[in-house]
């Protein structure tokens, strides 16, 4: 007890004496309650946020949970909502604001953003509804020594490459299943769909309109360079999604990877796997079409708003407190967390795939109000075309008519 | 028991079920006959770190106007339920005029989530019960038979793979299943097939999940079948022995008549949890391969961002209605026996 009491002390003194307690954090003794996914740059973030200015606030509470996506509509209804603040993503932004729950940040950026740059204000119509603080996407992973045994020279950079140097490997008798995607039913293998269909050149919707258009050319020649992909994936690719595919990279089952910028860091870390896949495990920017420039890839943010269905000051002091984390010491801390759009940010190995997929011209994932009917309809309705039960056509048609039939449910159409 | 006395006695527990069960049944009925307000979309720039684009956002201010003034939503009558994500009038009857062969009008109809799913909980309930029943009663038997000081262990270790939480237990299979895994690993080799994957074909994901079905419900008709067997009567065992009936035909005569009114009670409980099959499909990863009714339910209320209530409700008075049809050969059997020793 008595230790625990001296280590408090400790703590305390520590801050009191260090410069941060200097941060600017709004309003005192109001309460700052905070709802995030449950990641190593969202923690460090709030973490820092909560060393700022946890002192100055009543209460400073955070909820990480994997499964945030899935309540933050439900706590931030009622009115005082359930929490001040929800760190989303480009898919969560659109899925509160279809509510209403997030509110614009103009005047508290003017007060307490200086610090923030320019491309970390995420703006609809010029009202700044979240500040952006890390960047992530899927990109290409692969492992260097196997493609020097396969005969593969340099990395592969589209998806014809990709395929032909799985082929390689295939054929050298190195793997039988060199690929790992994530493509488990639902919302992953909508996901890739989406990254290649954007490959190809392809809109999700009518211009202006909620109005399907994913059945045409560029969904088909998608699907079927999907469908060309798979047939190099472990045989139980509709059950695995992050953790399973970086478990099989780990493990050294896989040679080319399609996977998340966010567990590159994971990945090259020193931990969970041996010394061989770590050293030759090289990032590289997603794919593109052969003679196309796009990326195969969808660029997500992540970032902090503030919600609507709370007192004013305590949106000041949650707000203040949250830019207080965005500073060049957190990212020195925190360097190989996740690529920070903050300044200080040096990228290592484990930034470059995601840097070349976003300075390819990748497109961000759409922020279209009704994207996530579509994306729901996609992950259910492509995975017959994938077993091989289907034509490409007819799965695309019934992509469209579940996509309409939920809309029109939901109101959209 | 006097009329009055079973009412008051009835009552607590009345009440409750009407407050909890009955109630928020109707209540999910009037749900599924509405749908969402009309949103109003307009078209928006967005700008993020990569760039600006063109997009469209709700008018929430318009939206939430529009609920206020009707929070349940717009009038829709049944057409949630005959639309393509459930029943599929319009698919099916174009299917039926469209097709020639049965066999491709059924691949159509499959094609329907709401009749995939049906498909396979059916299917599921036809199979894992009887498997259960039997399964259950010869581990009954046997354990009846056993010394009794090795009974107790057996008991409990028998009773396991339903004190495992299904999902738990559905988990653990799940892995041990995997190419990686005890049993994908060995099979694998035992075929010599690299690429052999239980969870890969339909097929094969369908005899896991109705082993695992069986494996995981066995113990409950096991414990009540051993109930049962202290039960017998000794006297009619003994009569039937000096009248010279061999063992088997004292268990066709004397002991599964005797069992019979738990047969129906074992039947009626396995077809209603079966019916409402849904963590197995979670824990293994199988929305691929099978769906269920209650997974589809759960996937429709699943996606926050756009849970579809009067889809998952519809679904749900469907599946309700379902386990209805399936009790009532079992309901009007006991209902006539009732009646029988009634008068």
């Amino acid at each position: 007890m008595f230790l625990k009491r001296l280590t408090l002390i400790g703590a305390f003194i520590t801050l009191m004496g260090s410069s941060v307690y200097a941060a600017d954090c709004g309003p005192a003794g109001q309460s700052i309650r905070i709802l995030a996914s449950d990641f190593p740059a969202i923690h460090a973030v709030a973490g820092a946020a909560e060393g700022n200015c946890g002192a100055a606030a009543a209460e400073f509470n955070r909820n990480h949970t994997t499964e945030a996506r899935q309540i933050m509509n439900a706590a931030q209804t009622p009115n005082p909502a359930e929490y001040t603040s929800v760190i989303v993503a480009n898919s969560t932004l659109v899925q509160l604001m279809n509510d209403g729950l997030v509110r614009p940040l103009n005047d508290l950026v003017g007060k307490y953003g200086g610090h923030l740059k320019q491309n970390q204000l995420i703006t609809i119509d010029d009202n700044i509804m979240a500040i952006a603080f890390m960047a992530n996407s899927q990109h290409m992973f692969y492992r260097t020594d196997i493609l020097g045994q396969a005969g593969v020279e340099g990395l592969p950079a589209t998806y014809d490459e990709v395929l032909a140097a799985a082929e390689k490997i295939r054929a050298a008798g190195i793997m039988e299943h060199p690929l790992v995607m994530n493509l488990k039913v639902g919302w992953n293998v909508g996901e890739v769909f989406n990254t290649i269909y954007l490959a190809h050149g392809g809109d999700f919707f009518k211009s202006g309109s909620a109005e399907p258009s994913i059945n045409n050319e560029k969904g088909i020649a998608a699907l079927n360079t999907m469908k060309a992909l798979v047939e190099y994936a472990h045989p139980d690719h509709l059950t695995q999604a992050s953790d399973q595919t970086q478990g099989l990279w780990e493990a050294g089952k896989a040679a080319i990877g399609f996977m998340w910028g966010s567990r590159g860091g994971v990945i090259l870390d020193d931990e969970g796997s041996s010394e061989e896949v770590v050293s030759n495990t090289v990032l590289s920017g997603a794919p593109t079409v052969t003679g196309g420039s796009i990326p195969g890839a969808t660029l997500w943010w992540d970032g902090i708003t503030i919600a609507t269905n709370v007192s004013d000051s305590e949106a000041e002091a949650t707000f203040a407190a949250l830019v207080s984390g965005m500073t060049t010491e957190m990212v020195s801390k925190h360097n190989d967390d996740a690529i920070w759009l903050i300044d200080g940010f040096k990228p290592g190995p484990a930034a470059a795939g995601v840097s070349a997929t976003a300075s390819g011209g990748a497109k961000s994932y759409p922020m279209f109000a009704q994207m996530g009917l579509l994306h729901n309809a996609l992950g259910a309705e492509l995975v017959d075309f994938l077993k091989g039960s289907e034509s490409a056509e007819q799965a695309l048609t019934d992509v469209e008519a579940v996509y309409v039939a939920g809309a029109k449910d939901a109101g959209y159409l | 028991m006097k009329h009055s006395t079973f009412f008051w006695f009835i009552l607590p527990s009345l009440t409750a079920m009407i407050l909890f069960i009955a109630l928020p049944i109707v209540s999910v009925f009037i749900q599924s006959l509405h749908i969402e307000h009309e949103q109003v979309l307009i078209v928006s720039e967005s700008c993020d770190p990569f760039g600006c684009e063109e997009t469209t956002s709700v008018d929430t201010e318009a939206s939430s106007k529009l609920r206020a003034e009707k929070p349940l939503g717009r009038f829709n009558g049944l057409k949630t339920y005959t639309n393509r994500m459930i029943l599929a009038f319009d698919e099916v009857g174009e299917a039926w005029r469209t097709t020639d062969s049965f066999r491709v009008f059924w691949d159509r109809v499959f094609n329907l989530p709401f009749y995939k799913s049906l498909t396979f909980t059916i299917t599921y309930t036809i199979v894992v019960t009887p498997f259960v029943l039997i399964l259950g009663f010869f581990v009954a038997l046997g354990v009846n038979n056993l010394p009794k000081i090795l009974k107790g262990p057996t008991i409990f270790s028998s009773l396991l793979p339903m004190i495992v939480t299904p999902l738990v237990g559905s988990l653990i299979l799940f892995w041990m299943v995997d190419g990686d895994g005890v049993i994908g690993a060995t099979l694998q080799k035992i075929f010599n097939d690299n690429s052999l994957s239980l969870k890969a074909s339909p097929l094969l994901t369908w005899i896991m999940l109705m082993v695992y079905g069986v494996w995981h419900l066995s113990p409950f008709s096991f414990i009540v079948f051993y109930a049962g067997l202290q039960t017998v009567p000794q006297e009619t065992l003994e009569a039937a022995m000096i009248d010279g009936a061999t063992k088997l035909q004292r268990m066709r005569h004397v002991v599964i008549p005797h069992l019979m009114p738990l047969v129906i009670f074992i039947t009626l409980i396995l077809l209603m949890d079966n019916f409402r099959v849904f963590e197995p499909i979670l824990g293994f990863s199988a929305e691929a391969h099978a769906t269920s009714l209650s997974w589809l339910i759960f996937s429709h209320l699943r996606e926050s961002a756009f849970p579809l209530y009067n889809v998952a409700g519809a679904t749900s008075m469907i599946t309700i209605l379902g386990v209805t049809i399936l009790l009532t050969p079992v309901l009007i059997r006991t209902w006539r026996d009732f009646n029988r020793k009634g008068h």
